[in-house]
């Protein structure tokens, strides 16, 4: 069983919603990164997301651009945002790390070698945004080899006859991307995502993670009734830019207190 | 080689290994649907007609093939024939392409129209075809590139557009792609986005190449009325590859003519500052297919450099990047002094001024011509005019604008 199975099945007994959050690896600098997930654990986080920068992140809003470029600037690569991934799992074995990215930083690296050096270092799972199950052969053997779990992307256009594909090639669980639009938009229809999550939980049965344009705790509450997972991004990631300042003493304490935000408005939905 | 040129990309989208839909998921079900719409309507009699009419009454279509006598003298080598896309409205082949775009838009009752542009060829292009079936458009364009092809912004804004000025990235065509994708991902039920080249994910490189390829038809047969035979070599440039594929495609199965895309070598390829992925790239993934990129060793993209706007993108369509790898075509590249003389030498010797993109053709037809013989036959294609390029020449060449 997977590190990201056995916690859902955990969270699942106590009858909790899990609470993902993303950060881009790099962002602010590269020193920050494994600090930041640390915290995020401290914080609540019950699995982490961590963007792997690319120079052309189409899917994503103006905030998570900022950072992806606010990482190149420091040339932060597959291979160190791995080697982060290595650093943090010497003190914590326990949280699942998703890995979320572009394809052609894995294409560079060969499909194959990613996937052993992604298993090696403590990686959990991939997402590749511009990766969908009809171009998977070959990326999809690789990370089933290397044990890892495949996440992919459901989103409101998803035809009825896609859904098989992701249920049958996808694991881990299902990322219900909640709104048409990029990383950061902001009109979430809570009736809307209802809906769209109980025609899903008719055709998959792997988890549900909900994420895109989840701001604050009232928008987690909302969430955490209709998904296994409520995944925020760009709401922390906001906070990293207003935030950057030569130590990151001011970054940890925002995060923090956004992140108390999300997990009380959770448990509060969980509670009920 | 006996490869089947018409039975590609296949039914994913694939030519060979390059191709293919690397795309969101939530604009999965609207490039099925476009798909799904596009196959049936392009055996579509209906459809066919619509469009050859537009093309003959709207565009001016066929377009020329004028045999560039005085300039092929020069060079003291092959005949040189222009395609002259030129004339086309608009002032390029882009046109062609939109017109087709724009008739399956209106089939699928889309009622906004986005488009990423680099020289503005291609934002005209579509802001023309807008305004006359009167939909909203909305074009992308590098804000580097809105400074240097001024005259284009102007047109586009007067056609009724909203001409959005990209400031992420490398403000360049690459940059206005991914803004247009966002768009397109946001907007996705009343929005069709019309992909300037042969780019981007399936079905786009089939079907913007299926559109462009009326150049290569009507050349194929001018040459034949003019000549008597075949020509011995083809040259377009190569920015995205839509003209190039243009003019080729009707040409591939013809064994004895070869085929030359000319891409931008900017300050040289040597330096690292050009816009050249056939002739120095690797293949990786980019903007929704598999082809030949400007990238670094992890996979991120690399600014480009050239004089010419349009043909500044670190990509290419992907169906080059099998007709380089099966060897059918030969991928070359031009720098921006080479294109610039080409730009004087065409406008002094025939009165035409060409586009700068274009000028990197004309510049391989000064090298290509004289190694060939006097009854030896080119077809360049002039894939657009000059007009919007005045600002970067009069500052190079000193004058006043
Ligand atoms: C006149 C002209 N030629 C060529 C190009 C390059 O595009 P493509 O390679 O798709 O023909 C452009 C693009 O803007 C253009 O305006």
């Amino acid at each position: 069983m997977s590190r990201i199975q056995k916690k859902f099945e955990a969270l699942k007994a106590q009858g909790k919603t899990a609470l993902i959050p993303y950060i881009t690896a790099g962002d602010p600098n590269p020193n920050a990164t494994v600090s930041l997930m640390h915290l995020l654990v401290s914080k609540g986080a019950d699995m982490i997301e961590l963007g792997v920068p690319f120079s052309d992140p189409m899917a994503d809003g103006p905030v998570i651009q900022k950072a992806v470029e606010r990482a190149l600037k420091h040339n932060v690569s597959l291979d160190d945002v791995l080697e982060y991934v290595r650093v943090f799992r010497e003190q914590d074995e326990h949280t699942p790390v998703i890995l979320m990215g572009y394809l052609n930083p894995i294409e560079a690296e060969g499909y194959e070698a990613f996937s052993a050096a992604a298993q090696s270092v403590g990686v959990d799972a991939v997402l590749t945004v511009d990766m969908p199950p009809e171009e998977s052969m070959g990326y999809l053997e690789a990370l089933q080899g290397a044990g890892l779990d495949r996440v992919y992307l459901v989103s409101p256009t998803t035809p009825e006859s896609r859904l098989a594909a992701v249920n049958e090639k996808g694991s881990g669980f299902v990322y219900y991307v909640s709104l048409k639009g990029v990383t950061g938009s902001s009109e979430l229809n809570a009736g809307d995502v209802a809906e769209q999550v109980n025609r899903l939980r008719g055709r998959l049965s792997l988890p549900i993670g909900i994420g895109f344009g989840i701001r604050n705790g009232e928008a987690a509450f909302e969430m955490a009734q209709l998904g296994d997972a409520v995944i925020v991004g760009s709401a922390l990631v906001s906070l990293i830019e207003a935030n950057a300042h030569e130590d990151l003493y001011e970054v940890e304490l925002a995060l923090g207190k956004k992140m108390t935000e999300f997990r009380a408005a959770i448990d509060r939905a969980d509670a009920q | 080689m006996t490869v089947d040129f018409s039975k590609f990309p296949n039914e994913h989208g694939h030519f060979g290994p390059y191709g293919g839909i690397f795309a969101p998921e939530t604009l999965m079900a609207a490039l099925e649907q476009l798909n799904q719409e596009y196959q049936s309507l392009k055996n579509d009699s209906a459809f066919l007609s619509e469009l050859s009419d537009d093309l003959r009454d709207y565009v001016g279509r066929p377009t020329p093939l004028y045999y560039a006598q005085r300039w092929s003298e020069s060079l003291g080598g092959a005949k040189i024939y222009l395609k002259r896309e030129d004339l086309n409205h608009t002032g390029a082949h882009k046109v062609n392409n939109t017109i087709g775009q724009a008739l399956l838009a209106k089939r699928l009752g889309k009622t906004r129209i986005i488009a990423e542009t680099g020289a503005g060829q291609h934002g005209v292009a579509s802001a023309t075809v807008a305004a006359r079936l009167g939909l909203e458009c909305v074009v992308y364009m590098g804000a580097d590139d809105v400074v240097r092809q001024a005259p284009n912004v102007a047109r586009m804004k007067m056609l009724g557009a909203k001409v959005v000025a990209v400031e992420s990235g490398t403000r360049t065509l690459k940059d206005a792609l991914n803004e247009a994708m966002r768009d397109w991902v946001t907007n996705v039920d009343d929005t069709f986005y019309i992909i300037g080249t042969v780019a981007g994910p399936h079905p786009y490189p089939a079907m913007v190449r299926d559109f462009q390829a009326v150049i290569g038809r009507e050349a194929r047969q001018q040459v034949l009325e003019k000549e008597g035979k075949l020509p011995d070599a083809l040259i377009a440039c190569v920015g995205g590859g839509s003209n190039a594929i243009g003019l080729f495609h009707e040409f591939l199965p013809d064994e004895g003519v070869a085929i030359y895309g000319v891409e931008a070598a900017g300050h040289g390829l040597e330096t690292g500052q050009h816009a050249a992925p056939l002739c120095a790239g690797t293949p990786g993934v980019l903007h929704g297919n598999r082809t030949y990129l400007m990238q670094d060793k992890n996979g991120q993209i690399i600014g480009t450099h050239s004089i010419s706007a349009g043909l500044d993108y670190p990509g290419v369509g992907p169906e080059h990047a099998w007709l380089k790898d099966i060897g059918r075509a030969n991928y070359v590249a031009i720098d921006d002094e080479e294109a610039l003389q080409g730009f004087r030498d065409l406008t002094k010797y025939e009165g035409i001024i060409p586009a700068l993109e274009t000028s990197h053709a004309i510049a391989y037809a000064t090298k290509l011509a004289p190694t060939m013989d006097k009854d030896q036959v080119i077809i360049v294609n002039l894939s657009g005019r000059g007009d919007k390029d005045m600002n970067t020449i009069a500052q190079i060449e000193g004058f006043e604008f």
